[in-house]
């Protein structure tokens, strides 16, 4: 079947190409050139006046794993007040802070999103964050496998073993846990706090291994790049939420000696110590280190007010943390000598000073990056809020005037320790386009995903223009996923299933010899049954698995 | 004949996955590290291979129409056991979507201590690798923890090495209620668990006296539930000096009326020990048959646990209201599913009402059901796979014979689209 979308003004910064009127030709799922000679055109969609854009990525979202199902356990009476009803071609559910998995499907597909990636996939329990993905209709996934915490890699990194032997590490990781990507939560600190430690900064040791989050995060880095891994180290800092982290920040910027590394949910780590509550933005020098550093990306966790639940790696931050929750109740886990989750409802209020100020800091963040092919949209679903806030979010950005009137009714002490009023800028649709899909694909390595070029899975979203960006993004008019017409007038309206995306990084298989050895010796399952086959992922007739070239490597 | 190494078990909850098992023909043999739990569920031999309506053998197809014919046109079906694997509880949560259906796990009524404690005011738990490694004081708190898994000691305590301890012999273990039945619980070096008996109904004053001990409150009694106050504030002195302290209880073996309130109390106990700079962690007993693994597809799939109604065309959690024995009992429901794919003696409540087994061959009924359809276990008959007790590690199950016996999911979808 031939579609062709005529005459919409067209966005896809991968090819360069900004609002210029063309018609896009899909065929068997792809998007294709047009045709030569004669030929039929068997469905066309009349797009005049209509925005163009490649399917939207959230690069940071989490949507699969054991904490996220925690947080859906914890939170009925947050579940309650959104029902989903089901209907001929849906699943019912739940929706709001952390929807069920079907509705969080629908939900993304309904604003013009076609894939999310799940930042912090534990190796032990990467198992379930592969079935709950599975159970996410229509988008696209793929996870970060969380390493850094996990005792192999420390009493590696105590032992001194060379760089090779981590990168073998890593790359076994990678593909046991069916991973595109590595993060790396509070480095060390994970583990930590299993020892007693309640903070852990840049360069303090692990009281056990003796190894500190600098180097963590150097030796990760390094294998990520020395692997060919498209997506740079994922990285979670030291000392989230702690007011004075922006130095923390900094210093791992500095640190990091010019690797690649992508800083996550930075507003969260951008933090002063400065005025009479001792709580600053430090959100100008953040993002004047990430302009001058152009190996560095971050993605925002912008705060939007209202309740959410906050569900992190970080075990260590997170029982910090629970004191803040709202409502009183909060989980945390220690677990199999590989990672942990913190689990923690927060209800962000714009009349408490911290909370404004953080929504201030992520802001400004977003405004005083320069280069838009570096920083993403992103609140950290659900932890700075449900990515349901997504268009909100983009009208804050596009819309200086709506912007400076939502500013005017925070808290007002949070008012005089912003620069935000001042700001002029307003991102652009390209600039969104760029945050939201060309930037991230390229991010994360997706080859054929994130453009409109002929060759590209015809994963495209059109919207109407409207001068209210928040209705624009909201509700578009179409969304197609590999040429399947997947959402009418912000509807689903046929419903599908997406692929996962891996990369398969090399290793030697000499590495499985001692791992072998160390599961039997020290952990609860054998090293045959940790390991996550492909037909766990394929078996069911749904998923399938999409390898990714490495760099360097013939595609 | 074949030997299949490395099998895990779905039976124990704890996710041993060192079996070894010879299989010849449709016939298995726990060759290696079995146990009083493991060894029969995986033996049992298959005796039915045939659906049957009404009593009489007829082909699958045939039971699953009649299964369709049953649950359509009904007002309030129900489903319950929800005993299987992660693939059989996608079918069943799907064809309960369909059919506005309840949804209730055999073990929600003793999970539900574990649920409210959690939905009320939450936790700090930790994972069988870190109790192996870690734990240096187990308090054990109300069960028979040998009888219900025989081989947690061996595995997760008594292991000859561990990365943090110098020597694992040298743990702790402390009973609080019930006494231990056997020696598993007596270290390799002979040092025996402290035992500190009381009767199951008085544990929620002894948890309660404990956690005001640990808190530093004063006790005005010598003694609660027989146990002094001495003993308890020796077990709180050690709960607070210990590196990485472990409380365990099974939520189904406090087996009174609102114990949710003795596992609150213990899980805040655990808390207070860590915001007294010290660290403690909570391990809930359980995943057997499955009952993890339904409330977990149930919670990604619903946001909520297994005991879920979808009559009103979309989920609604109600931990009482949802118990399928009780909408039984009150005549609130139509036409009874049945799934238990693990255990053949796990039958379903007896009910005049219209009644489709989906379980494990070899299930015997007081009152012959409408539909039977005998199911392959997972994990001996297909692949698949299931939660252990500790809720994080989901374990691959193996297929270890070729039986002919249709997996859960299967048979499930089939009805649903026959619907």
């Amino acid at each position: 079947m031939l579609i062709k979308l005529t005459g919409g003004a067209v966005y896809d910064p991968a090819s360069g190409i900004d609002g210029a009127k063309q018609d896009i030709y899909i065929q068997d799922g792809r998007i294709v050139n047009k045709p030569v000679g004669d030929f039929k055109v068997d469905k066309e969609y009349d797009l005049k006046g209509k925005v163009v854009m490649s399917g939207a990525i959230d690069m940071h979202t989490h949507i699969g794993g054991g904490k996220g199902n925690i947080a859906r356990t914890l939170l009925p009476e947050d579940h309650r007040a959104d029902p989903v009803v089901r209907t001929d071609i849906t699943r019912s559910g739940c929706g709001h802070a952390m929807p069920s998995t079907f509705v969080t499907g629908y939900r993304y597909a309904e604003m013009g999103y076609t894939a999310g990636f799940e930042p912090a996939v534990l190796p032990i329990n990467a198992r379930q964050a592969h079935m709950e993905m599975a159970d996410i209709p229509i988008l696209d996934k793929g996870g970060y496998v969380l390493m850094g915490s996990d005792d192999y890699l420390l009493r590696m990194l105590t032992a001194k073993k060379d760089q090779k032997a981590i990168n073998d590490y890593v790359a076994f990781t990678m593909q046991a846990a069916k991973a595109i990507g590595v993060k790396v939560v509070n480095p060390g600190g994970i583990s930590a706090f299993k020892f007693n430690q309640r903070k852990l900064e840049l360069d303090e040791q692990n009281s056990h291994y003796g190894v500190t989050p600098r180097e963590i995060l150097k030796a990760l880095a390094t294998a990520v790049k020395e692997l060919g891994i498209t997506h740079p180290l994922h990285v979670h800092g030291c000392n989230l939420g702690v007011p004075g982290n922006m130095n923390t920040t900094l210093d791992t910027i500095q640190g990091i000696g010019g690797l690649p590394m992508h800083l996550t949910h930075i507003q969260f780590h951008s933090y002063g110590t400065e005025g009479d509550f001792k709580f600053s933005s430090g959100a100008a020098q953040i993002a004047e280190a990430v302009n001058l550093n152009k190996n560095i990306t971050i993605d925002v966790g912008q705060i939007l007010f209202g309740q959410t639940v906050t569900a992190s790696g970080d075990n260590m931050r997170q029982f910090a943390n629970h004191k803040h929750a709202s409502p009183n109740k909060w989980v945390t886990m220690d677990i199999e000598c590989d990672a942990g989750c913190g689990v923690v409802p927060f209800k962000y209020k714009d009349q408490n000073f911290v909370n404004a100020l953080q929504w201030a800091i992520g802001l400004e963040t977003f405004l005083l990056v320069d280069d838009p092919w570096r920083i993403f949209l992103t609140t950290d679903h659900p932890n700075g809020a449900p990515f349901t806030s997504y268009p909100h979010l983009i009208r804050l950005l596009m819309d200086r005037s709506f912007r400076n009137d939502v500013l005017a009714t925070i808290h007002p002490e949070a008012q005089k320790m912003t620069t935000l009023a001042s700001i002029e800028r307003e991102y652009s649709l390209q600039e969104i386009a760029i945050m939201t899909r060309a930037g991230a694909a390229r991010l994360i390595g997706l080859q054929d995903r994130g453009g409109l070029a002929a060759g590209n899975w015809a994963d495209i979203t059109v919207y109407t223009d409207n001068v209210d960006r928040q209705l624009m993004f909201e509700k578009p008019d179409y969304v197609f996923k590999d040429g399947e017409l997947v959402v009418v007038d912000g509807k689903v309206v046929h419903s599908k299933w997406g692929t996962t995306h891996v990369v398969k990084p090399d290793f030697d298989a000499s590495v499985e010899k001692d791992l072998q050895k160390y599961f039997d010796r020290f952990l609860t399952m054998k090293l045959g049954n940790f390991k996550i086959s492909d037909d766990e992922i394929t078996e069911d007739g749904r998923g399938s698995l999409t390898v990714h070239p490495l760099k360097g490597s013939v595609a | 004949m074949a030997e299949i190494t490395e099998v895990p078990s779905p039976f124990c909850g704890i996710g041993t996955d060192d079996l070894c098992i010879q299989v010849d023909g449709a016939s298995l043999k726990v060759v290696k590290n079995g146990c009083a739990v493991n060894t029969p569920a995986f033996e049992q031999a298959i005796t039915d291979t045939r659906p049957r309506v009404d009593g009489k053998d007829v082909s699958l197809a045939v039971a699953v129409a009649k299964a369709a014919v049953l649950l359509k046109n009904t007002n309030q079906p129900v489903i319950g056991g929800c005993a299987t694997d992660v693939n059989g509880m996608r079918a069943l949560l799907a064809l309960a979507d369909r059919s506005g259906a309840v949804v209730d796990n055999m073990n929600f009524t003793g999970a539900r201590n574990n649920f409210l404690a959690l939905q009320d005011s939450g936790w700090m738990n930790t994972t069988l690798a870190e109790v192996k490694n870690r734990c240096d004081l187990l308090l054990v708190v109300g069960i028979d923890l040998e009888s219900f898994s025989p081989r947690f000691f061996e595995r997760y305590l008594w292991n000859e090495e561990s990365m943090f301890l110098d020597d694992t012999g040298k743990r702790q273990v402390i009973y609080l209620g019930k006494a231990p039945s056997g020696n598993s619980s007596t270290s390799p070096n002979g040092q025996k668990a402290q035992v500190f008996e009381c009767a199951t109904e008085d544990l929620p004053d002894v948890v309660a006296v404990l956690r005001a001990l640990v808190k530093g409150n004063p006790i005005r009694v010598d003694s609660v539930g027989g146990i002094t106050v001495a003993d308890l504030q020796e077990i709180a002195d050690k709960l607070k000096a210990a590196s990485y302290s472990v409380v365990t209880w099974a939520a189904g073996a406090l087996a009174y009326s609102q114990a949710e309130l003795t596992v609150q109390t213990l899980s805040e106990m655990v808390k207070d020990i860590n915001n007294r700079n010290a660290r403690s962690s909570g391990l809930p007993l359980g995943g057997k048959e499955g009952d993890q693994t339904a409330n977990q597809v149930c919670g990604w799939t619903t946001g909520y646990p297994a005991r879920t109604r979808f009559s009103s065309g979309y989920p609604e959690y109600d931990p009482y209201l949802n118990d399928a024995n009780f909408l039984l009992a009150n005549g609130e429901a139509d036409v009874l599913v049945w799934v238990q794919a693990f255990n053949a003696k796990a039958i379903p409540p007896v009910t005049n009402l219209p009644t489709i087994v989906l379980g494990r061959s070899g299930m015997t009924f007081a009152k012959e059901p409408d539909v039977f359809i005998p199911v392959g276990t997972p994990g001996i008959d297909h692949a698949g796979h299931a939660y252990r007790m500790d809720n994080v590690v989901a374990i691959r199950l193996k297929k270890l014979r070729e039986s002919g016996l249709p997996s859960t999911s299967d048979v499930l979808h089939a009805i649903e689209q026959a619907l």
